[in-house]
């Protein structure tokens, strides 16, 4: 039996949306070093609408296929629709991960939430 | 392409080991403690088995004692002294930060049973000094146990030198040697070990044997009752197959091993300097008093799991000691225990090399862990740090 899933690895190898959005108006970043796992999610939005995004992250391999499934799941769509992403469908998405990997995807989903949030702060900044 | 770089982790069995346990099947299915002739057959087997083994050490055979493994060795070892030396009111045990779980965990589950442990420093060189175990002796102290060489980092530790120490001072010696064994030349006697441990499957032999040489004269209590197996010290009909295995596979790695140690040892130092050649890596452990094979390494900026994934699909079998490969949140207990952070320890490799490699086989990793270090730190946030001098570089 395989470590991961073939969903899993497939992401994992071929990961999709990786590298940086110069131009992007929602930066988030979470995990740290110390614990063997970051995520940072580069996001650009347009009229409530995810237009781009891309991820950078270290971590093993199954943070990196939920970054990129991840990605993959909130490109193009619609604030409403990016705000109710879970940690759940993320790793439904990726047909499961390890219960000890779990963790993975709620880090995918924290990055998306303090992107949105970096998002909000930068808007009510400028408002003022 | 497939490449195996994990005889750290076990190796591949030996033909002659393959050979020795199919006739033994075959021939040898009698109970060795039976009177009959098949059985006092089977006997005679394991007794030349255990003279084969004890002699590679110059031990006796009957001070070779046949176990499941390194664990049940190492186990029996270090309970028997502590247990010994709780009678006379000594209820202290020195060792290692850095030793193998097997080692570690018993001393822990000692500590409860009201026993003290002192873990020496393995400094940064991953090498324990004798002078340090001189020092945390004390009257109650009534074993030493340090492993002969790392598991991880492939340090050789100052055997003979602690032994001196112990003997002059009339305190148990163990030694975890699961690493040691097959590819260095042990004496026992020369290096005053009281215990040593063994490991079947390190040195090309089946898993789930191995044996304890425990020095005539000193405790040796039995993890399990039973029979009068092994002297009583360890019940249950003995596994034959196995061990003559064993002794097939450790003739074979000792009849081969000056020359083999040369040759990995070249192979380990060309590996060494290809992979020093990449920007903020470092090797872990002293680069001399390491074993023949042992390459273990930390690149800063990426983490161990991935590292190894994608290696794996360039055909080439490797370990890491971080977090993730390890199933805990915290990177492998050795490269701390050398003082590699936490965010450094992460991005280990280590790479075992032993018989079936080759020097082509040693260039082909080189390039290929140089592909996957920069592909790894093209999408790595902490690599952009670093490289952007937001956060300072550690290696
Ligand atoms: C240093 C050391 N001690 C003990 C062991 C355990 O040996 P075994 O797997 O035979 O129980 C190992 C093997 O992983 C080891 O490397």
């Amino acid at each position: 039996m395989a470590l991961y899933s073939e969903k899993v690895m497939d992401h994992f190898l071929h990961p999709r949306n990786v590298g940086v959005i110069e131009d992007a108006n929602a930066i988030g970043e979470v995990g740290n070093a110390k614990c063997g796992d970051i995520m940072k999610m580069y996001l650009k939005i347009k009229d409530d609408i995810v237009e781009d995004v891309k991820f950078e992250t270290f971590g093993c391999g199954s943070a990196i296929a939920s970054s990129s499934m991840a990605t993959e799941m909130i490109k193009g769509k619609p604030l409403s629709e990016v705000r109710t992403l879970t940690n759940k469908a993320v790793t439904e998405a990726l047909d499961g991960l390890p219960a000890h990997k779990i963790h993975c995807s709620v880090l995918a989903e924290e990055a998306i939430k303090s992107a949105l949030e970096d998002y909000e702060n930068r808007k009510n900044a400028g408002n003022q | 392409m497939s490449i195996y770089a994990d005889h750290a982790a076990t190796t591949a069995m030996s033909e002659a080991a393959i050979e020795a346990m199919t006739r033994c099947m075959r021939e040898y299915y009698g109970n060795p403690s039976s009177l009959y002739r098949i059985g006092q057959q089977a006997k005679e087997v394991l007794e030349q088995a255990r003279e084969d083994i004890a002699s590679v050490i110059h031990a006796e055979s009957r001070e070779i004692y046949f176990t499941s493994g390194g664990s049940e060795a190492d186990n029996q070892a270090i309970r028997s002294a502590a247990l010994a030396g709780k009678k006379k009111g000594k209820n202290h045990i020195i060792s290692t930060a850095f030793e193998h779980h097997a080692v570690l965990h018993t001393l822990e589950q000692l500590k409860t049973e009201g026993f003290e442990v002192t873990l020496l420093d393995v400094h940064e060189n991953g090498v324990i000094r004798p002078e340090e175990v001189e020092a945390a002796l004390r009257p109650e102290t009534c074993l030493v146990t340090v492993m002969y060489a790392n598991n991880e980092i492939g340090t050789i530790q100052p055997i003979r030198e602690i032994g001196a120490v112990c003997r002059a001072h009339q305190v148990l010696f163990h030694t975890d040697a699961v690493q040691a064994v097959g590819p260095l030349s042990i004496d026992v006697q020369a290096e005053n070990i009281d215990y040593l441990s063994a490991s079947s499957h390190k040195f090309h032999g089946p898993k789930g044997v191995g044996f304890l040489y425990a020095r005539k004269g000193v405790p040796l209590l039995p993890l399990i009752n039973g029979g009068a197996q092994e002297k009583g010290k360890r019940a249950g009909t003995e596994n034959l197959p196995g061990i003559v295995g064993m002794a097939a596979a450790l003739k074979e790695t000792v009849a081969e091993r000056d020359a083999e140690a040369v040759r990995l040892t070249g192979l380990r130092d060309r590996l060494i300097a290809g992979l020093k050649e990449i920007p903020h890596s470092a090797l872990n452990g002293d680069a001399e008093k390491r074993l023949p094979g042992n390459v273990s390494f930390c690149f800063e900026g990426i983490e161990g799991e991935s590292l190894l994934l994608l290696l794996d699909e360039k055909g080439i079998s490797a370990s890491s000691g971080s977090a993730c490969t390890s199933g805990s949140l915290d990177p492998s207990h050795v490269l701390l225990a050398i003082g590699r952070v936490h965010d450094v320890a992460h991005g280990s490799l280590r790479l075992t090399l032993g018989r079936e490699n080759t020097p082509e086989d040693v260039e082909y990793i080189i390039s290929a862990v140089k592909d996957v270090v920069s592909y790894l730190r093209g999408f790595s946030p902490v690599w952009r740090d670093l490289q952007s001098g937001k956060t300072p570089f550690i290696l």
